[in-house]
């Protein structure tokens, strides 16, 4: 089992790869995205500190769900998921080595990005740690539920806001507390609480994600 | 009673915006919903109508 | 071959049975909600007094309050029929279902409707970003998800099972968003501005409320057996008995 995970990681980030310039797309929104808020609530420092916990996440959580639509499509497309679907591997771990893959190439470059877009928010330092812990735990979050949306939609027309839809509800919980937890720390109070229940969230989407994901993979497919 | 006339019950003591605002609006929601389903039973039985008039022609003429 | 009529529990779980059982059943819904928000009206505007603090705007309370506890109850009412759909496999559950859902979603929209004008004179601003109004909020867009979806994908079965999947997922989920967003509301605001400072309950006022609430149940299901009426009938088009209901011979 660890080995059909190994290879479908392997295989996403090989294709991934090839196509760099989807990753770079993905990243250059989120900057994009969060350099727009200055420019339309005005250059004022302590209103930008207070902006900028939201603004970020928000801007993660829309540059993660544009990049769903790479997750699962093209293998669709091409018939590679239906040969994943018919393979002995337990499609649950199949799904999680493409979400992992997600989460590396959607998720890891915006964790490594953010403290740039912070320091443009003057947010103190402290606090831009906290934002680098708080989007590492909370992206997986956001792949792996992402990732059921994706699947839910597979093949269907107007897929891109649908999964907007379906998806950005779900994000909030992760919103309020990924944000929360910056917005703590820069407050001075402290931003544990924030992060347990984010590692809390991360350990019930690890098991039930993969899981609905895979349900609506086969539904999709049947 | 609480109200000691017409008016006082049509002005609610000044908040007669917001009351008759939310009363109406969601009896106004409530009835538009009644409505739709009546005119959607009413658009399926005038489909299946027509689907198996179409289909009973069809017969016909095959046979 | 034994004759005997058992009672099945699944009997009335086939669309032939189940549809004019609930042509029989629907005008008896229909009296008993016009007769409970008859009731509920006329306690909330003639026995319920003034209260001392909001005034008469605090009437709307007897909506908006059923209104929200309607929507969250038919959420969760579908969500179940959804789950039973997908285990055992039966069309009509998913048809229920999917019959609900825009009845719960209006009720949703009315919560919000009356929570907004009740904030307008109470605290002053049309929208009140306290904990029930943000949940709600979700709410309406988790059942325009559910409902979006299942428009979008044209095989009627596997609308009805992704449909299923995502109204699952969002019954987990419901809890969490609430308690992620009381603890975002109470953090940012306080306690001043939550419409849980509702005038301290009068009897009165909670008997109406729950009459309003029954009433508005009675309702719902009244809409969901009118609607799922017309989603038996465009589904089963191809059957025997939908032709004989409709006077065709096969």
């Amino acid at each position: 089992m660890i080995r059909a995970l190994g290879w479908v990681l392997r295989r996403d980030l090989l294709l991934v790869f090839r196509r760099r310039g989807d990753v770079v797309n993905a990243l250059v929104f989120f900057v994009i995205v969060v350099s727009l808020f200055p420019l339309g609530v005005g250059p004022e420092a302590s209103q930008l500190r207070n902006m900028a916990p939201g603004v970020l996440w928000v801007a993660a959580l829309l540059a993660c769900m544009l990049s769903l639509a790479r997750l699962f499509a093209p293998d669709h497309q091409d018939g590679t998921l239906e040969q994943m679907l018919l393979a002995g591997e337990p499609l649950v771990v199949l799904v999680m080595g493409k979400v992992m893959a997600h989460w590396l190439v959607s998720g890891l470059p915006l964790v490594l990005m953010a403290p740039l877009l912070g320091l443009q928010f003057d947010l103190p330092g402290d606090a831009l740690a906290v934002l680098c812990v708080a989007l590492l735990i909370g992206t997986p979050v956001l792949s792996l539920i992402g990732a059921v949306g994706a699947a839910l939609t597979l093949g269907v027309r107007g897929s891109g806001a649908l999964v907007a839809l379906l998806v950005l509800p779900l994000y909030v919980p992760v919103l309020i507390f990924g944000a929360g937890a910056v917005a703590a720390t820069a407050a001075g109070t402290g931003a544990e609480a924030h992060l347990l229940l984010l590692g809390g969230f991360l350990a019930l989407a690890l098991v039930l994600a993969p899981w609905a994901s895979a349900a609506a993979l086969r539904i999709a497919m049947e | 009673m609480n109200w000691q006339s017409w008016q006082e019950f049509l002005t609610m003591g000044g908040y007669g915006l917001y009351v008759w605002g939310s009363y109406v609006v969601t009896l106004v929601i409530l009835a538009a919903e009644i409505v739709a389903l009546v005119m959607r039973r009413r658009g399926v039985i005038a489909s299946l109508t027509k689907y198996y008039a179409a289909r009973r022609r069809n017969h016909e003429a095959k046979a | 071959m034994s004759t005997s009529k058992r009672f099945s529990w699944f009997y009335f779980s086939s669309p032939q049975t189940f549809y004019p059982l609930a042509g029989r059943l629907q005008p008896w819904f229909a009296a008993l909600a016009v007769l409970l928000c008859a009731a509920g009206l006329y306690i909330s505007f003639f026995v319920a007094p003034t209260d001392a603090q909001q005034g008469e705007a605090y009437r709307i309370i007897f909506i908006h309050v059923p209104a929200a506890w309607m929507s969250m109850f038919i959420y969760l009412v579908m969500g179940f029929w959804c789950g039973v759909g997908l285990v055992f496999n039966t069309r009509l559950s998913s048809m229920w279902a999917t019959a609900l859902a825009p009845t719960g979603a209006l009720f949703t929209f009315i919560a919000l409707w009356t929570g907004a004008l009740w904030g307008k004179p109470t605290w002053g601003t049309w929208w009140v970003w306290d904990a029930r109004l943000t949940s709600e909020l979700i709410l309406l867009f988790l059942y325009i998800g559910f409902m979006a979806l299942q428009a979008a994908i044209d095989d009627q079965r596997r609308a009805d099972k992704a449909g299923a999947v995502l109204a699952l997922v969002g019954v987990i989920n419901i809890p969490i968003i609430y308690f992620s967003v009381q603890w975002w509301s109470t953090l940012h605001q306080g306690a001043s501005v939550s419409m849980k400072s509702a005038p301290s309950m009068a009897a009165t006022m909670l008997i109406g409320m729950l009459i309003m609430a029954l009433g508005f149940w009675m309702y719902s299901i009244a809409a969901a057996l009118a609607r799922v009426r017309c989603v038996i009938l465009e589904r089963e088009r191809h059957t025997e008995w939908v032709m004989a209901e409709m006077g065709e011979r096969t």
